[in-house]
């Protein structure tokens, strides 16, 4: 019996299909669902959102934050930010990298010290998640 | 029939206002399109926002409160947030929300008070001599959940501090370029929402790392997004409404202008007949006085 997982950021859905387990970075650590799982809500972490399927490589996906909603049927995961690990661009991501710190170096309001911050933190996990992706460019450091 | 220079004048200024609104609809068909697409992506979010908040009230609906913004009171004072547009020349938009929310707060048995997003929305209100509890003038455009989140921290401040029971969100719900309809819908507290598992008595949920936490940081978040969700609709709504009102208005003005066509060539030849009639009647008069 499989669990039903959907996937949602703000501005799109990355994931909505049936899946056999899902890990997700929770608050409280990494957490591995699957079906029949009791009733939870959760918030998450930054980190890798795992997903797996019988007969399929595993799927990862970057999670910037957020909330997970399991019922023993479905998983519903409400990101604040999600990228597929296998559409990161790093060199985007080594730029917004650099735009977030430069931003942060010169000092900020708080609300966008916060989203700075915030921005930092999405740039640096979709970078470890590319990398581990394997045999990706790596640029050669300044 | 009026003179061809009346008819000429009449087509000339009809030409103008068809420039017009040929601009004004290109203009809302470039935001719509932005509008319509922002709002569609935005759209699975908050859906599956709201049924987490309706699966969370609906968990607490039982036992303790474990968060201010679920509490259930007597609907003594509340508050709707209006959210119209700060223009017209979009049809019926305006209109037909103001409409809804006044049949609405006729049915209201508390005091209702109005937090008008928008310019046509307040100064209706204000016409009418409703409270006006804040107002958000211009309307934010494009939609920005930036500028969702004061509406909401009013909504949630307002509710939380006790002056108000309950928050009630009237938007312009966009489901087509031809197609959007007003509704208005419970913000605050957040209402359960009874789905067909819960009747098999499930289990409550544990929370991770507390209900308190989790609730906290979900609640205020889910709610402006809600809100955000709203504004956005409302603007594709809006600019779709008005790219129709724009293309109807620039049909019938070119109508206008092939009628007001055909009078003025009417009204020439009659014209010129009249003046070959004078000439041949002249004529005629003189070759009798010659013949004489």
């Amino acid at each position: 019996m499989p669990i039903h997982l959907e996937v949602v950021a703000p501005d799109r859905i990355l994931y909505k299909d049936d899946v056999d387990m899902v890990i997700v970075p929770g608050a409280e650590g990494e957490m591995g669902i699957l079906p029949r799982h009791a009733a939870l809500m959760s918030g998450l972490n930054f980190g890798a959102l795992v997903i797996k399927k019988a007969n399929e490589p595993d799927r990862h996906i970057a999670i910037g934050g957020g909330f997970v909603e399991v019922r023993p049927d479905r998983v519903t995961v409400l990101a604040d930010s999600a990228d597929r690990v296998e559409e990161i661009d790093i060199a985007q991501a080594e730029e917004a990298r650099r735009r977030a710190q430069e931003a942060l170096a010169r000092g900020l309001e708080p609300v966008d010290e916060e989203r700075a911050l915030a921005a930092l933190k999405r740039a640096k996990l979709q970078l470890k998640l590319a990398e581990r992706r394997g045999g990706s460019r790596r640029p050669v450091s300044p | 029939m009026a003179s061809a220079r009346e008819i000429r004048r009449r087509i000339r200024s009809v030409k103008n206002i068809k420039q017009i609104t040929k601009a004004m609809e290109t203009v809302a068909a470039s935001k719509m399109r932005r509008a319509q697409q922002q709002t569609l992506a935005t759209r699975p979010y908050a859906e599956k926002a709201r049924e987490v908040l309706g699966s969370i009230a609906r968990q607490t609906a039982r036992g303790a409160v474990p968060h201010p913004l679920l509490q259930q009171r007597d609907q003594r004072n509340v508050a709707l947030i209006l959210i119209t547009a700060d223009r017209g020349l979009a049809g019926s938009f305006n209109s037909n929300m103001i409409r809804e929310a006044l049949r609405w707060m006729r049915e209201q048995k508390s005091n209702v008070s109005v937090v008008a997003v928008g310019r046509k929305g307040r100064d209706f209100m204000l016409r009418v001599g409703r409270p006006i509890r804040a107002e958000f003038v211009p309307v934010p455009d494009p939609p920005t959940l930036t500028a969702a989140l004061p509406i909401a921290r009013i909504a949630m401040e307002d509710f939380l501090k006790g002056d108000l029971d309950a928050v009630y969100l009237g938007y312009t719900d966009f489901q087509s370029t031809l197609r959007q309809v007003p509704v208005i819908q419970q913000l605050l507290p957040v209402e359960p929402v009874w789905l067909a598992d819960e009747r098999r008595g499930m289990v409550d949920y544990i929370y991770e790392p507390s209900a308190e936490d989790v609730l906290a940081s979900v609640l205020p978040r889910f709610t402006e997004m809600l809100v955000y969700q709203a504004l956005l609709e409302s603007a594709a709504s809006f600019f779709s409404a008005q790219m129709v009102a724009m293309r109807n208005a620039n049909d019938a003005a070119g109508e206008l202008i092939d009628d007001l066509t055909l009078t003025y060539n009417k009204a020439r030849q009659e014209s010129i007949t009249r003046e070959l009639l004078d000439i041949a009647g002249g004529s005629a008069a003189l070759e009798q006085g010659r013949a004489r």
